[in-house]
Formats: structure tokens, sequence, C-alpha cells
């Protein structure tokens, strides 16, 4: 049985047809087309899929598109605005926070929260806040400055 | 990795859900931070899956000077944000990581029941409880479960099939008295190989007065142990004497891929008398 929600996906209205056991992901990816957000373990444990729901990062692997029927989505293709890319995508590429990619959208959204709720983040803060996402390329310690590189970037622009 | 077909019901009321669970028999989905990667990994196949999130009047921290109550559909996050109860304050920072926290519920980890979680062992230290509704006849009927009796087995908790849990009821610390949570995992976030929660109560001489621990990872439940006794009437910094051997000799870890049994009973004998000293040191500073 298909059921027809809606989903308010980076700021535009979205309607769709999906089985209760579609996940969110997956609707994201297959039937809106949206495939900045990546899948890798779909259990929960490498936080490639993270996307913010009602502006809170969750994992959308571990979440069905039925049960956010009506909910506001931002994937990493609403994170910049007209003028380019977030700051915190600015960071992550001025810092080298990225190698092969794969991690980067969830790393972004995780991020962009993160900054949102606190603004200038200890190392230690930091650590925890990324914790939930796993790189396999760059050793983290870059990634670690670009969430500091973003704070800063988006201080100068407050 | 996709979950496997199931009829899916979304209640908005609490008498609707409970009477589609009186029915179906379904399983109940809250946070599914645990649920959706056993259903992802075909773990579990439910044929009906009963989703409570528009369910309204079931979210919500209410707390009182006794203790505080918390809805179904709190959210971990939304629990350490609120910073009602310094206890589970401390041990929900140990639970997964701040994003599944989003997400995850509070009842659903006492739901759960797994025997290396954090929020099962805050409620058999502190005595508290849950409650759960069932349908009965033609109006829902309420009941609340201690915790010494709400967790069963290893994944098993007293809610039955047919049954809801509603809220859940963790009691305050009380005066002068403090807590501690210590675990030792592989990595951040992670189960853990296994931890000790101490709640400790001192007098104004700062003799101990009562002592309490729960372990997790080493035992199907988490296994609570009064230890006010262990120490005799000694001041609190030496609660940490001959407890640990009492606590080592009442758990029963198992060897798995990540530990040893005799390594998780040697991780509690540590962590006892970390927690316990820990706990001691805010009873005595006045208390959480």
């Amino acid at each position: 049985m298909e059921h027809e929600i809606t989903l308010v996906v980076n700021g535009a209205a979205r309607r769709v047809s999906v089985p209760a056991r579609r996940l969110l992901s997956d609707c994201l990816r297959h039937d809106l087309g949206l495939t900045g957000t990546h899948v890798g373990c779909e259990h929960g444990v490498c936080g490639c899929c993270t996307v913010l729901l009602d502006g809170r990062p969750v994992r959308s692997c571990l979440t069905f598109a039925v049960t956010v029927d009506g909910c506001e989505i931002t994937t990493v293709e609403g994170l910049a605005g007209a003028d380019g890319l977030s700051p915190v995508q600015r960071a992550f590429a001025e810092c080298h926070g990225l190698q092969c990619g794969f991690c980067t959208p969830g790393f972004l959204c995780t991020v962009t929260a993160l900054l949102r709720d606190n603004p200038a983040p200890t190392d230690e803060e930091v650590l925890e806040g990324v914790s939930g996402n796993l790189c396999r390329c760059t050793g983290y310690q870059n990634i670690v400055k670009a969430v500091h590189r973003a704070a800063e970037l988006l201080a100068e622009e407050a | 990795m996709k979950p496997p077909p199931f009829e899916y019901h979304a209640p908005r009321d609490l008498g609707a859900a409970l009477q589609t669970l009186a029915e179906v028999r379904g399983k109940v989905l809250a946070g599914g931070q645990s649920l959706i990667p056993m259903l992802n990994m075909r773990l579990a196949a439910p044929e009906h899956l009963v989703d409570i999130n528009r369910v309204a009047g079931l979210g919500g921290v209410e707390r009182t000077e006794a203790g505080v109550r918390v809805g179904a559909l709190t959210r971990h996050s939304e629990l350490e944000r609120a910073g009602v109860h310094p206890l589970l304050t401390k041990a929900l920072k140990l639970v997964a990581h701040p994003v599944i926290r989003n997400r995850g519920t509070v009842v659903g980890s006492l739901v759960h029941a797994d025997p290396a979680a954090e929020l099962p062992a805050v409620l058999a230290v502190l005595d508290g409880s849950v409650r759960i509704a069932r349908w009965e006849g033609s109006s829902p009927v309420e009941r609340d479960v201690p915790a010494r009796e709400f967790f069963v087995g290893p994944m098993e908790s007293a809610v039955q099939p047919g049954e809801l849990a509603v809220s859940a009821y963790f009691p305050s610390l009380g005066p002068r008295t403090g807590a501690a949570f210590e675990e030792v995992t592989r990595r951040h976030g992670d189960y853990a190989l296994a931890g000790v929660c101490a709640v400790v109560t001192v007098n104004e001489d700062a003799h101990v007065t009562a002592a309490r621990v729960a372990c997790i990872g080493v035992g199907p439940v988490p296994v609570v142990v009064d230890v006010t006794d262990a120490g005799g009437q000694s001041a609190a910094h030496e609660l940490d004497g001959d407890v640990a051997q009492l606590v080592q000799d009442r758990i029963e870890p198992e060897d798995d891929i990540h530990a040893s049994a005799s390594y998780r009973r040697h991780l509690v004998g540590v962590l006892t008398k970390r927690a316990l000293r820990n706990a001691a040191r805010e009873a005595e500073t006045g208390g959480a």
C-alpha cells in the first residue's frame, strides 16, 4: 500500500507516494532525485545520511518517510545560499576537511546544526558533535579545523 | 538492507493507539533508533507497525520534587537539555551520539531493554517505574511496573504484546545525595563493555547512609547491588574498600567478540570504585 505524503524539502513542498517501509534516505534519493544525501551503512553508524529534520540533525536511514509527513527537511543541497556555498561548506573546502567526499554531506548537515546551537565550540565539543559521523580519509584533524574555521566565518558574517 | 514490508498504522490519540495495538499486536515505532536498524538488517519483521509519533499527549517532561515523569515521545536530547535530573543528564550524554539522541526516545530505550544500555540502569538504581497502558473492553487500563520487575531479560521488558509504555518515572536523588555513571566503551558512543551507575547518600558527618550501584553489560538485565553496609559506616572516601569484590560477585558477565568475561569483571571492579567515589564526593559537596 502506498501512502501520499508531503515533505518540505529545502524550502519546497514535495508531494510523493511511498510505501510505508520507504526510508527517508531512499525517499530523498530515489523518489525526489536528491542524491546529495549519501547512504553508507544503513543502520545508523556512519552518519553519511544525516539531514536536518525541522532543523535538527537526524539519520535519514533510521527514519521512515511516512513518519515525517508534513515536516521540513534540509539536505546538503539546501545548505548553500543564493550567493554560493554556505560558510560551513567553504570552511570544509578551505581546510581540506574532505577527500573522497562520501561522508561530507552528513558532516555538513551535522556541523551546520552544531554551530547554530553552539557558535563557538571547544575542541571537545566539536569532537562530541561529530562523533557520530565516520570519515575514512581525513583522519578528522582537518574536519575539526574546518568546524572552527566555519565558526569564524559565521561570526564574521553575523 | 531495506526493511521488510509491514502494514503501517499512525493513530492520532492514545485511545486509537491502544485499540490498534489490541487488535493487531504490532510493534510500536517511536524514535526508531533501535527498531529501524533491526528492520534494515532483517533481524525483525513485524507484520504491523504502530507509529506513535503523532499521538497527542505522549510527549513532555513533568518535574515534581519527588521525581521526573518522562512521556513516551520525549527524545533523549529533549530530556538532556531540560536538565531536570542530574543522574539522567549524566547518563544521557553516554547514550549513542548527539544525532541519534535527537530522535531516540527515553521510554523506547527502557522498553528495548538492551542489557548494555545506560537508561535501564538509571531506572533500576533509582527504583523508578514504567507506566504501561492497554485497551480492555471499551477503555484504557494503566499499570505501573517497578524497575525490578520491568526488566525481564536481555532485550525483554514487561511490556506485553498489545501494550504501550506511556511514560517512565525517575525518582529524585534527594538531599545530600550524589550520583555518577562510569563506563568503558571501545569507541565514543558505542554500547559499553561494562558500566556502573552509583547513587550515594551521606549524613552531616560525611558518613555513608545509603549506597547503590547498577551495572550494565554484565548480566541479562541491569544488576543492582545495595552496598550501603559493605563499607561499614565508614567515611565516604573509604567506601571503595571491599565493595568492588561484593559487586563483582553478583554480576554474570559473558565472553563475546568485544571483551572476555574476566575483563568485564575487572572493569566492573574498577568502575564500581570510581562511580562510588565520584558519587560520594558529589554527595559530600552538597548533593547534585
